[in-house]
């Protein structure tokens, strides 16, 4: 039995119906302004070893402003959300 | 990995290669699961160098595998003992090594640089939330639907646009606007081929919502 990693997986799109989106509500989420891209960002982030996980998203808050920040769990990437 | 005794390195090669695919691995004395043997898949084990006892190698595994675990369980299979010496995650999902992995110094500067007015190497820094989700099946639906997801609603079909053609029922799905932004985390009702052939019904349940609710108009009758 050969599995393949999750991000191995070959995901394919396909359409239902063919539509339009209108301008003027919501953005791409790569042209979202900075306060926002904070708000709904993440940081993969290159934890030195030693500190843990939960310390290392403290000093993010601290050097970010925030009031909220998590991290990913045994993902260890510590995800920024919503700025003060 | 740090072996107990002086091993052929052919020996320890063929012992690794032992490892790849099923195993068993029965979780540490200090863990946050329950200590009972679970099935783990290691999709891949790549030996970069063997310097004396010293074995270095990449291990591309399920998630829930225990690193340090698999080096002691190889030391028993070497009947001499082996442990873990160091260990780094070089991959977590679709979080890897690459431009966007940031250190804190990188991240201080580029504070720095924002509250002085210049927000570009912030931006570089932080990732959209939705790259989280790249790894889950979509379903992409329309501008009218989606205040009403972002109230909880569940997603009938006629708002589906788009979607991934390997949904299974009861599966975990991310909802998407057209632009690409995560609206809700949901549970499909309906497999992709139904949801592509047929016109009523319910199409996944909203677990959590990420939108901000007023992001889209309302579209829907309180």
């Amino acid at each position: 039995m050969q599995i393949t990693a999750p991000w191995v997986e070959n995901r394919q799109l396909v359409d239902k119906v063919s539509e339009t989106t209108n301008p003027n509500y919501g953005c791409r989420p790569e042209d979202r302004p900075i306060r926002l891209r904070i708000k709904y960002g993440l940081i993969n982030l290159d934890k030195p070893p030693g500190p843990s996980s939960h310390e290392v998203v403290a000093w993010i808050k601290r050097i970010m402003k925030l009031s909220h920040a998590g991290h990913g769990g045994t993902l260890e990437t510590p995800v920024g959300v919503i700025p003060k | 990995m740090q072996v107990h005794a002086d091993i052929a390195e052919t020996t320890l090669r063929a012992v690794l290669n032992e490892f790849t695919g099923e195993i068993y691995q029965k979780p540490p004395l200090r863990a946050s699961v329950k200590r009972e043997p679970r099935k783990r898949y290691i999709y891949k084990i790549d030996v970069h160098e063997i310097e004396g006892r010293r074995v270095l190698f990449t291990c591309v595994c399920q998630a829930g595998t225990y690193m340090r675990k698999l080096c002691s369980d190889i030391g028993e299979v070497l009947s001499c003992g082996a442990h873990m010496q160091e260990l780094r995650r070089t991959r977590a999902g679709p979080f890897k090594e690459d431009e966007t992995l940031t250190n804190l110094h990188q991240l201080s500067a580029a504070q720095s640089d924002f509250e002085a007015g210049d927000d570009a190497a912030l931006m570089k820094i932080i990732q959209p939330m939705e790259l989280a989700l790249n790894q889950l099946p979509k379903i992409i639906i329309r501008d009218s639907a989606v205040d009403a997801v972002c109230h909880g609603a569940e997603l009938a079909l006629p708002g589906v646009v788009r979607l991934d053609s390997a949904i299974d029922r009861n599966r975990l799905v991310a909802l998407f606007t057209m632009k690409g932004e995560a609206i809700a985390l949901g549970r499909s009702q309906l497999t992709s081929r139904e949801i592509l052939d047929q016109e009523k019904g319910i199409a996944a349940k909203v677990e959590r919502v990420i939108m901000e609710r007023g992001t889209y108009p309302a579209m829907w009758k309180h």
